[in-house]
């Protein structure tokens, strides 16, 4: 898997390079950087999430994070029209989705977890509300808007490692690794909670407090990589899938480093189909949801026929 | 020694459990009987953690259990619980493993190494320990918790219905199991039983819950009178001796 990764990143990095070498290398690099980064992200909070909700066909996408940054970006075209480059710079727009999403986590969580019931499904169940009211709310605005200005909100709505802002990798390296290390700690447990809450309970875990940290890990690196390129978390669902099928490991420090690795390898190799065959003409997010989309199908259609 | 003090719980309007009290001896097996949705398996919940109770106290050696940490916790008493479905495709050896996750949190010594295999020996599963749980009947299943619950070594051993959906050979089994772990190895065991013969067969002491609250507790021998059963299980019971044991015929 390691050989493969470091062959894909050989690949992107210097094929149809053109004569220009001191531009697009670096470029390239960055590129590659910032994928690894959120494919990273991606691998790890799929596969925490799908260990903590007890379900295999769930990514962080159904808390509704997607949706909320959709509408976010809509409000915020909504609001200052075409001059919404000038009245806010990419960072401060990164800054503010990250805050406004990680705030919108927190509230859910107070909210849910106050009650006494405590279960993740009415978690997932509210998240899933949540998010259509959101996607409709920016359905809405988007008709209402103008549609050039539509433009700059659809330019949004799909994931892209075209335009990201290399002043942001940085920070956003910082807080995914810091997030990540936090999130180490919790493997054995995790481990443990895939026996079900009450083995778990019975083996010593304190579960509620499992959930809770693990969930803030996990907004945090969905924040942070959707603001930084884009809905991208259904990605999630494909890779952890495949890693489950690939791996076979019952443990969650061999699975996420397994599936980091294979999801850097499909977003890079994504990444080169886009660039290379398509030559632009789509978004790697189009080319993940639709081979994610088919893939989703069929793990449907098999569980169905063994129950 | 666990003392249940003036516990309650109730869902919404619904009460489950009814200012209930009771200590549980040492290294004796009680079971705890009555009809459906009397509270047995909540008050096991509670006794365990797994479940907040509203009011009262429940202390383990004198100690309030809410106050122990998870891991100390872990330690003393363990709990298996009815349905059992690891969503992670395991080994009997690796469930078993988990066991000894309190005392070593994942990274397995040779101690911790040793007493998974005398686990998996004691309930006889060496010969299929490298099997899938997927591939096992459902005695198989248990046996291989069970020997999970016996690798964590604790003192407080609880379960809730362990015979449910075991043939006759495997539930006695599972009860000759448990009657071994009390005499032998001291252990404290309580277990939610719904075939009252099993009870008066394996257990010291019975507990019978009735309309939320505790109707009768006491040794078996008390608990066991055809009056009794008549207004535990509402259902008319006669009782036979046969080489010394008592049996509940209530089938016609």
């Amino acid at each position: 898997m390691i050989g493969l990764l470091v062959l894909s990143i050989g690949v992107y990095m210097f094929t149809f390079t053109g004569k220009n070498l001191d531009f697009v290398l670096p470029r390239r690099a960055y590129k590659i950087w910032a994928m690894v980064l959120i494919s990273c992200a991606i691998a790890y909070s799929s596969i925490v999430f799908q260990t903590i909700s007890s379900n295999r066909i769930l990514t962080p996408s159904i808390m509704g994070f997607d949706s909320f940054y959709l509408l976010l970006q809509s409000t915020l075209v909504f609001i200052y029209g075409d001059k919404t480059f000038q009245a806010l710079s990419n960072s401060s727009n990164f800054m503010l989705s990250v805050t406004l999403m990680l705030l919108f986590a927190v509230l859910m969580y107070v909210f849910v977890f106050k009650k006494e019931s405590k279960s993740i499904y009415i978690l997932l169940l509210v998240g899933l509300l949540l998010g259509t009211l959101f996607r409709s709310i920016s359905s809405f605005i988007a008709m209402l808007l103008d549609p050039n200005e539509f433009l700059y909100v659809q330019s949004s709505m799909f994931a892209s490692f075209e335009n990201i802002q290399i002043n942001l990798l940085g920070i956003s390296t910082l807080v995914l690794v810091g997030a990540m290390g936090w999130g180490t700690r919790y493997f054995r447990q995790l481990d443990v909670s895939s026996l079900g809450r009450e083995n778990a309970i019975s083996l010593g875990v304190d579960y509620n407090k499992l959930v809770r940290n693990n969930l803030m890990i996990i907004s945090v690196m969905v924040a942070v990589s959707t603001a930084l390129v884009g809905p991208i978390t259904f990605l999630g669902l494909l890779v952890a899938n495949l890693s489950y099928e690939l791996f076979k490991s019952n443990r969650h420090r061999e699975m996420i480093f397994g599936c980091c690795l294979l999801t850097c390898v499909v977003v890079i190799g994504g990444q080169y189909l886009v660039e290379h065959v398509f030559n632009m003409s789509t978004t790697i997010s189009i080319i993940i949801n639709f081979i994610g989309g088919i893939y989703f199908i069929y793990i449907l259609l098999k569980t169905n026929r063994k129950s | 020694m666990i003392e249940v003090k003036n516990v309650s719980k109730s869902y919404g309007e619904r009460v489950i459990l009814n200012d209930i009290s009771v200590s549980f001896p040492e290294g004796k097996i009680v079971a705890l009987i009555g009809g459906n949705g009397t509270g047995k398996s909540t008050l096991l919940s509670i006794i365990s953690r797994l479940v907040k109770k509203d009011e009262g106290e429940i202390n383990l050696l004198n100690q309030d259990v809410f106050e122990m940490t998870h891991r100390e916790f872990a330690k003393k008493l363990s709990i298996l619980k009815q349905a059992n479905h690891p969503n992670v495709r395991l080994t009997i050896r690796e469930l078993v493993a988990f066991g000894r996750f309190p005392h070593s949190q994942g990274r397995l010594t040779a101690t911790d190494e040793q007493k998974v295999d005398e686990g998996i020996s004691f309930m006889r599963l060496t010969d299929i320990q490298h099997n899938y749980l997927d591939e096992l009947s459902g005695g198989q299943r248990q046996r291989a918790f069970l020997a999970m619950l016996l690798v964590q070594d604790t003192d407080y051993i609880l379960l809730d219905e362990p015979l449910n959906n075991l043939d006759l050979r495997h539930s006695v089994d599972i009860m000759k199991t448990l009657r071994a772990l009390a005499d032998d190895f001291g252990k404290t065991i309580i277990v939610v039983v719904h075939d009252i013969n099993f009870a008066v067969s394996y257990a010291d002491y019975i507990v019978a819950l009735k309309n939320q609250k505790i109707l009768y507790y006491g040794p078996t021998a008390e608990i066991i009178q055809e009056d009794r059963l008549k207004e535990i299980f509402d259902l008319e019971m006669r009782i036979i001796s046969h080489d010394n044991c008592k049996y509940c015929i209530y089938f016609k």
